[in-house]
């Protein structure tokens, strides 16, 4: 769209460019200045920090670093973060697990029954209301409506879970209703004419049709969950034990960074950095594969 | 509806016409219960906060919000200057993301060469992809002690000027250890850039062609289309696009709580150490007992009140974009 405005547009300009002014020239050249200026305000310190979390990170590296145990006393130098590595697995994946489905099915309700009706707009408005929910108010609700009432028996990854779930819910919900919203009324109106009733049409129909955005969206809110930390910090509990166990104290990636960022001991910060590097390393992976299963299947489809 | 069923689609699934009939209305019942999902956990957030803030609004009151005393061993919990501390960040923050999201939004949609718009496009997720924790690991590690020498040469240079002297200073007449409101300001503008640069460039991209091309007829540089039709179109959806990035810098935790120096005091002083509600939360909850705790999860209540305020008003603004006009 802009596309053609450039390029019929761009004839014009070359030809009034002669009698343009020279303060308005000069306004000009400055505001394309300042938008090259905007863009490198955010592109530098992007680099600062990705070169800075590489280079520290690289450092301490290793498949020892990720599957080795954290040390007792962190000013110990060396390895180990795997009990953090499998708390992240363990926290993210029973958190998608959760939400994923939950959110498909708010995401169906809200596309295909709700298109016209008041409810499904308030529940569509309430939704992006809840994506704004900050996470550590996420991570308060939990404690005070889980954690509290189970006492010690509280704290354990599945407590974590259950807050990252929360937050990942209306970002579940949201892009794939975008995506439903995309399959074209065709295929549903053929299926109809086939026979299939609506549930048959949108479990067999649809939501295969918009699968490849769906699984985008989802790697997408997979990857918000597994960076969290505001929310684990009170439902998780406090351990440097592995626990591949939903019940029991947990710790994650993010929590070690946390932890180990603001000691004054140089191996806890090194550990903190290696455990940024996985970190980033993991979120990049997920965005990455939902970029690519998107762009795949909508080669495959075409 | 039953009875001119094709005898096909049935027997294939398996299942009579009228137990088909209830299967089908059965899922609806289900996806419409999950839709409810969201207004029963938003509704659970409301109620459990303020039940558990009872214990500390019964002791302090209206103090709660107006005090700026903060001495849990002592029993008070004043939060004004966590509310402030928030204000002040996020104000930071605001500030120096608005800019750079529009100059991003433009150079995405007014000024890159084709190829480019994809690569920042892709830039621009990665700076939202990455995670709070890492900026506030990153922010303490690499950036602050570099950037308290830059604001003690700033402090410097604006000493003695009314109010830039008084707020580019730590107070001390130094740049402070570089755990700052400032700081955290940055790294906040760092992470609320994406949502906003997301926002305003749909939003700009939805300036009829027309229009700028008929700015252009009339003569206009690119600068005068941008500020004569890309601007005017977009006001609205733009103040919602801030709206929702105060919003996230207001709630943002780990990176605050990593940077801006864990310290209860109102200042005017930007380089000078603080405290946000959020931080202090993450910060003291594992200690925190009895009337502590409550003071702790009732200035959660304050945030999710403040958020789900500005999320009100922003979504107001900008509509809803998978709405009515697709």
């Amino acid at each position: 769209m802009t596309l053609t405005a450039e390029r019929t547009a761009s004839p014009m300009r070359q030809l009034t460019e002669r009698s343009v002014s020279t303060s308005r020239r000069a306004r000009n050249l400055m505001a394309t200045v300042g938008v090259w200026t905007a863009l490198a305000c955010a592109v530098v310190p992007l680099a600062l920090v990705i070169y800075a979390v590489a280079r520290r990170g690289a450092g301490i590296m290793s498949l020892d670093f990720l599957t080795g145990d954290i040390p007792q006393r962190t000013r110990t130098p060396g390895p180990g973060m795997g009990p953090a590595v499998v708390g992240t697995l363990v926290t993210t994946g029973m958190a998608s697990a959760m939400a994923i489905p939950l959110g498909i099915l708010a995401a169906v309700y809200l596309s295909e029954y709700g298109a016209t009706n008041k409810l499904a707009a308030v529940l569509r408005f309430l939704s992006d209301v809840m994506a704004g929910v900050p996470s550590i108010v996420m991570g308060l609700f939990i404690f005070t409506i889980w954690v509290l009432p189970l006492k010690e028996r509280g704290l354990s990854a599945f407590s974590g879970s259950l807050a990252l779930a929360s937050l990942m819910l209306p970002i579940v919900i949201r892009t794939t209703e975008a995506m439903l919203r995309l399959v074209p009324r065709e295929l549903r109106e053929a299926s109809y004419g086939l026979g299939a009733r609506k549930s048959r049409t949108i479990m067999t129909v649809v939501l295969p049709a918009a699968l490849p955005g769906v699984v985008s969206g989802c790697l997408l809110a997979v990857a918000r969950a597994a960076g969290e930390t505001a929310p684990l910090l009170f439902t998780i509990g406090i351990t440097n034990k592995r626990n591949w166990s939903p019940s029991g104290s947990n710790t994650t990636l993010s929590a070690q960074i946390f932890t180990n960022a603001s000691q004054p001991f140089p191996a806890a910060i090194d550990r903190a950095w290696g455990a940024a590097l996985t970190l980033i390393l993991i979120v990049v992976v997920l965005s990455t594969l939902g970029r690519l299963v998107a762009a795949r299947f909508a080669m495959g489809g075409r | 509806m039953t009875t001119v069923v094709p005898a096909a689609p049935p027997r294939s699934s398996g299942l009579t016409p009228s137990s088909a009939g209830r299967a089908d209305r059965a899922f609806r019942w289900v996806t419409l219960g999950c839709g409810l999902l969201v207004v029963l956990i938003l509704g659970l957030i409301a109620v459990s906060t303020t039940h558990e803030s009872l214990a500390v609004l019964r002791a302090e009151g209206a103090h709660f919000v107006t005090s700026d005393n903060w001495v849990p061993a002592s029993g008070h919990f004043g939060a004004l200057a966590f509310i402030f501390g928030t204000l002040v960040t996020s104000a930071i923050a605001v500030v120096f993301a608005v800019p750079v999201s529009v100059g991003i939004a433009l150079f995405v949609t007014e000024v890159a060469p084709r190829w480019m718009r994809m690569a920042t496009t892709f830039v621009i997720d990665l700076l939202a992809a990455v995670p709070s924790v890492v900026f506030g690991l990153w922010g303490l590690q690499a950036l602050a002690s570099p950037i308290s020498g830059f604001y003690g040469s700033v402090a410097g240079a604006v000493s003695g000027v009314p109010l830039a002297g008084s707020l580019l200073s730590d107070g001390q007449g130094s740049g402070g250890s570089g755990r700052a409101f400032m700081t955290a300001g940055i790294i906040l503008a760092l992470m609320i850039t994406p949502i906003i640069t997301a926002i305003t460039r749909e939003v700009f991209d939805t300036t009829p062609p027309a229009q700028k091309e008929a700015a252009y007829a009339l003569g206009a540089t690119r600068w005068e289309m941008i500020r004569g039709t890309v601007f005017p179109h977009s006001k609205s959806g733009f103040s919602g696009a801030v709206l929702l990035g105060l919003g996230r810098a207001m709630g943002e935790t780990i990176a605050v709580a990593l940077v801006i120096g864990s310290s209860a005091k109102i200042t005017s002083h930007l380089f000078a150490s603080g405290d946000a509600m959020p931080s202090v939360i993450a910060n003291q909850f594992g200690e925190a007992t009895g009337t502590g705790r409550s003071a702790l999860i009732a200035m959660g209540l304050v945030l999710f009140l403040m958020t789900i305020v500005i999320n009100f008003a922003a979504r107001a603004i900008v509509g809803d974009p998978s709405g009515a006009d697709r």
